[in-house]
């Protein structure tokens, strides 16, 4: 997988503090999951965040404290195992890891739904702002041109889209915000397959765009 | 340098003096007394790990809107994970300080989702395998801290807004009341800013 768009860097140092809305820190976690590039720059954003630790006014603590951790010190680690078991399941299937915290199944298997527009989509209903959603979209059909209420993250699973800003492969990461108005189209002769996270709905423009957002909206 | 270095300091007998090709007396004390955890599983030494780290995780979680009990709860809880993972400690991916940051991290993600932080910590293996940092850049990084003094206060105001307070990009530009893509762009200018302290710059 040859990754050629990656994360901003606003949105690593989000990841690293923690900020991201729920949905948006799982598609960051699926790319870093194949991404050496990007887990590099996050090394340098939790470092920023290492930094802040330090800097940071020591509060008073339970004068007990220390005493407490340290009874427990020698007890059994009680969760250490349930790792293991998420790491195995991983491999009998072709979602992204971190996705499979969330379904299960291969991407072909996925209980799609038909959202018309050569489209079909399955929600994730995480909570918080936006939405999370996978997006499997039939060749030659384009997304009704539209820009957004916030930050949108697209990245590809399968399949390739092309759009102004370049072409999208599978493990490449779109990371727009309100500036960018764009009208992806699949560019090859199979579906493309995107996990979609955005933290605030998006805006449709033109005709198309208004009679779309019903189905595609929020 | 820190107001309160580790005490009976004799960090470099530490037991393991190669790791990851930095020994341990070019490590800052702090990443020194971590590696020497994970390697004696020494209580004295957990002690003043904690006594160094818990009150500012604490000050660090109270900040993120945690009640004060959840806090002591939590960064409890983050020190016991300290004691548990030392061993899985690289000194030569980060400093004690941001690893420390990134398991408190991960923590109050779960508690705030009441849900497994999984997708933080799944590509800790991965992470093994990635091309180690060289010496020289871990040094450099010791002049981060440094550097976040001096960015100027609306860089270091929106940082701050998104590590302390854990606030979204959308938060902060409803909070200071500019466009979205302004938090983004000081954002990211601050980190250059950063990243250049860390031998990063381009
Ligand atoms: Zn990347």
């Amino acid at each position: 997988m040859t990754i050629r768009h990656h994360l901003d860097d606003s949105t690593l140092l989000a990841y690293a503090a923690g900020s991201l809305p729920q949905g948006m820190a799982l598609l960051v976690a699926c790319h870093l999951h194949n991404c050496p590039h990007c887990r590099q720059t996050l090394l340098q954003a939790e470092a920023v965040g290492g930094a802040l630790l330090q800097a940071l006014e020591p509060a008073p603590l339970d004068p007990q404290a220390l005493q407490a951790v340290m009874a427990r010190l020698d007890q059994p680690d009680t969760k250490r195992s349930e790792a293991g078991s998420v790491a195995a399941a991983a491999r009998n299937s072709d979602l992204p890891v971190p996705l499979q915290q969330h379904l299960s199944g291969d991407l072909a298997s996925l209980p799609w739904r038909r959202m018309g527009y050569g489209m079909q989509h399955i929600d994730l209903k995480l909570a918080g702002p936006g939405t999370t959603r996978l997006l499997k979209i039939a060749p030659g059909i384009s997304v009704p041109h539209h820009t957004h209420g916030g930050n949108e993250l697209t990245l590809i699973l399968r399949g390739s889209y092309a759009d102004e800003i370049g072409r999208f492969c599978a493990g490449d990461v779109a990371d727009l915000d309100d500036t960018v108005q764009h009208q992806p189209i699949v560019d090859t002769d199979q579906d493309c397959i995107c996990l979609i996270a955005t933290d605030a709905p998006l805006r449709f423009s033109g005709l198309m765009g208004r009679l779309a957002q019903p189905f595609i909206g929020m | 340098m820190q107001e309160d270095e580790p005490l009976g300091g004799d960090v470099k007998a530490a037991s393991t003096p190669i790791i990851n090709s930095i020994s341990s007396d070019q490590l800052e004390p702090w990443s020194a007394l971590l590696v020497r955890l994970g390697g004696e599983r020494d209580k004295a030494v957990f002690a003043q790990l904690f006594q160094h780290f818990a009150p500012r995780l604490q000050a660090y979680i109270m900040r993120l809107g945690m009640p004060r009990a959840s806090a002591e709860e939590l960064s409890q809880e983050a020190m016991l994970l300290v004691w548990r993972k030392a061993e899985m400690y690289k000194p030569a991916k980060a400093r004690a300080s941001s690893w420390i940051f990134t398991l408190a991290r991960n923590l109050c993600i779960d508690r705030m989702r009441r849900e497994k932080a999984v997708e933080c910590e799944l590509f800790e293996e991965y992470m093994e395998h990635d091309q180690a940092e060289a010496p020289e850049q871990l040094l450099l990084e010791d002049r981060m801290q440094q550097a976040i003094a001096l960015l100027p206060e609306n860089q270091a105001q929106v940082l701050q807004l998104c590590f302390y307070e854990g606030k979204s990009h959308a938060e902060i530009a409803q909070q200071l009341a500019i466009p979205l893509g302004s938090v983004k762009s000081r954002m990211r200018l601050a980190f250059d800013k950063l990243k250049a302290h860390w031998g990063e710059a381009q």
